[in-house]
């Protein structure tokens, strides 16, 4: 009889076993954080991922965290994560050189819904790492740019050298099928863009609000501010789509730590519609 | 050919004038003339007597401020549309910052003494011009304090 393919063994084995992945390539994106791309160690392909997805990275024998997967959905190539270090998981994660292997389980969760997008303006509003999850948004969003009425970006950081992706927003920022907006809170003056918080660059922007879709990920204070003022200039609140964080730790609802209100971060999320969840985003202790 | 505009109605597509009545806007243009920087000129001096204001009408201007060690910090960048100033507004009258072109810049320069004149003489113009101050002023309060909170320095999404 057959031994099964190495990726049909681990779905066989269940969503809660990690899969071994290799490092095969490793990019500083700021001080402390780093773009990881993953290939499994047991020569199968890939999973299949929707944009706004996450995969939960092991790192053998310190600890496991929900990471979003901030690649190419389409590419098709090795799994790529962008992680900041802020914990001791995260920080053996980043510090994997190419050769180690990682434990992988998923994808898991829900993903932007770039399908509704079609004929409409797409807002995508990232604040710090926030980027990353929406990176695979923004690559299928200009892969079908002519079914868009408009895409725009809007990209905030603390400072110009921890603007993630830099290489890629100057590129964005010269192509027309994009329009880019890009703010740090402070910089030196030697910086030629904007200084500020990324909520001021919304008024501004060139969208019809009545037909905008809005893809918001970033420091959950930040979100609020921009939904505000996305909601400021006419969107409803079942258009303003955010991406939410929780301490998640088995991303199969079993263990209920990411529950939010009536949901599960890990399984309704992290991606959700702001309308569905107004109530609880703005409730402490939820 | 390009149109010449009178002050008043450059005034009348800023946010900050929009919605005035007209005879209020040409008050206003009678304290106003068009100024351009060019790229690194100043447009105030941290310090200096504020006995004006700026509407930008294109171009971007940067707020700037000294730290000691640190060197200059910009903290704040402003684009067209938006109102450069408001200490001319309150005693002692003085620039809380730098204010420096970060490329050619249009603008409209108000004589703040001239116009504080006007707001007194007719203090409905005074109420009006001072409401609509007071919702930049918020904006910026509101924009000032999210960038205290230094919400990427904790850890964030993703």
């Amino acid at each position: 009889m057959a031994s099964p393919a190495p990726a049909e063994a681990t779905a066989a084995a269940g969503p809660m076993v990690p899969r071994p992945f290799r490092v095969a390539a490793r990019r500083r994106e700021a001080a402390d954080t780093w773009t990881l791309a993953l290939e499994p160690a047991d020569g199968g392909p890939p999973p299949a991922f929707r944009p706004g997805q996450f995969n939960m990275l092991y790192a053998f024998g310190v600890g496991e965290v929900p990471i979003s997967i901030s690649g190419d959905p389409a590419a098709g190539g090795p799994l790529e994560h962008t992680v900041r270090a802020v914990g001791p998981a995260s920080a053996a994660i980043c510090r994997a050189e190419p050769g180690e292997q990682l434990g992988v389980r998923g994808p898991f969760g829900s993903s932007w819904p770039l399908q509704a997008a079609a004929g409409r303006h797409v807002v995508v509003v990232a604040g710090g790492i926030g980027l990353a999850p929406l990176r695979p948004a923004l690559l299928g969003a200009l892969a079908a740019r002519e079914r868009l009425a408009g895409l725009v970006l809007l990209c905030g950081g603390r400072t110009p050298e921890q603007l993630l992706f830099r290489s890629q927003l100057e590129r964005w920022g010269e192509d027309p099928r994009l329009e880019l907006g890009v703010t740090v809170d402070s910089a030196e003056p030697g910086w030629l863009g904007q200084v500020g918080v990324v909520t001021t660059l919304i008024g501004d922007a060139p969208f019809d609000p009545a037909s905008a879709v809005a893809f918001v990920v970033g420091p959950e204070v930040m979100m609020r501010f921009a939904i505000e003022a996305l909601l400021a200039r006419g969107m409803a609140a079942s258009d303003v789509y955010i991406s939410i964080e929780r301490n998640m730790k088995c991303a199969v609802t079993h263990c209920g730590r990411c529950q939010f209100g009536p949901t599960f971060a890990c399984r309704e999320g992290p991606v959700m519609s702001f309308a569905a969840i107004e109530r609880f985003f703005r409730t402490r202790e939820v | 050919m390009a149109t010449m505009r009178t002050i008043d109605e450059v005034l009348a597509e800023l946010p900050t004038f929009a919605g005035l009545d007209p005879g209020y806007l040409e008050f206003i243009a009678g304290c106003g003339a068009n100024r351009v920087f060019e790229a690194g000129e100043h447009l105030a001096h941290e310090g200096d007597p504020a006995d004006s204001f700026f509407a930008i009408r294109h171009g971007r201007v940067a707020l700037e401020v000294e730290a000691p060690g640190k060197g200059t910090l910009m903290i704040a960048t402003l684009g067209p549309g938006t109102v450069v100033g408001w200490s001319w507004l309150f005693p002692p009258y003085r620039w809380s910052f730098d204010a420096r072109a970060l490329e050619t810049t249009r603008t409209v320069s108000f004589d703040g003494a001239c116009l504080r004149d006007k707001c007194e003489q007719d203090t409905s113009l005074g109420y009006q011009l001072m409401q609509r101050f007071a919702s930049i002023m918020l904006e910026r309060l509101q924009a000032t304090r999210l960038q205290l909170l230094d919400v990427y320095g904790e850890p964030g999404a993703g």
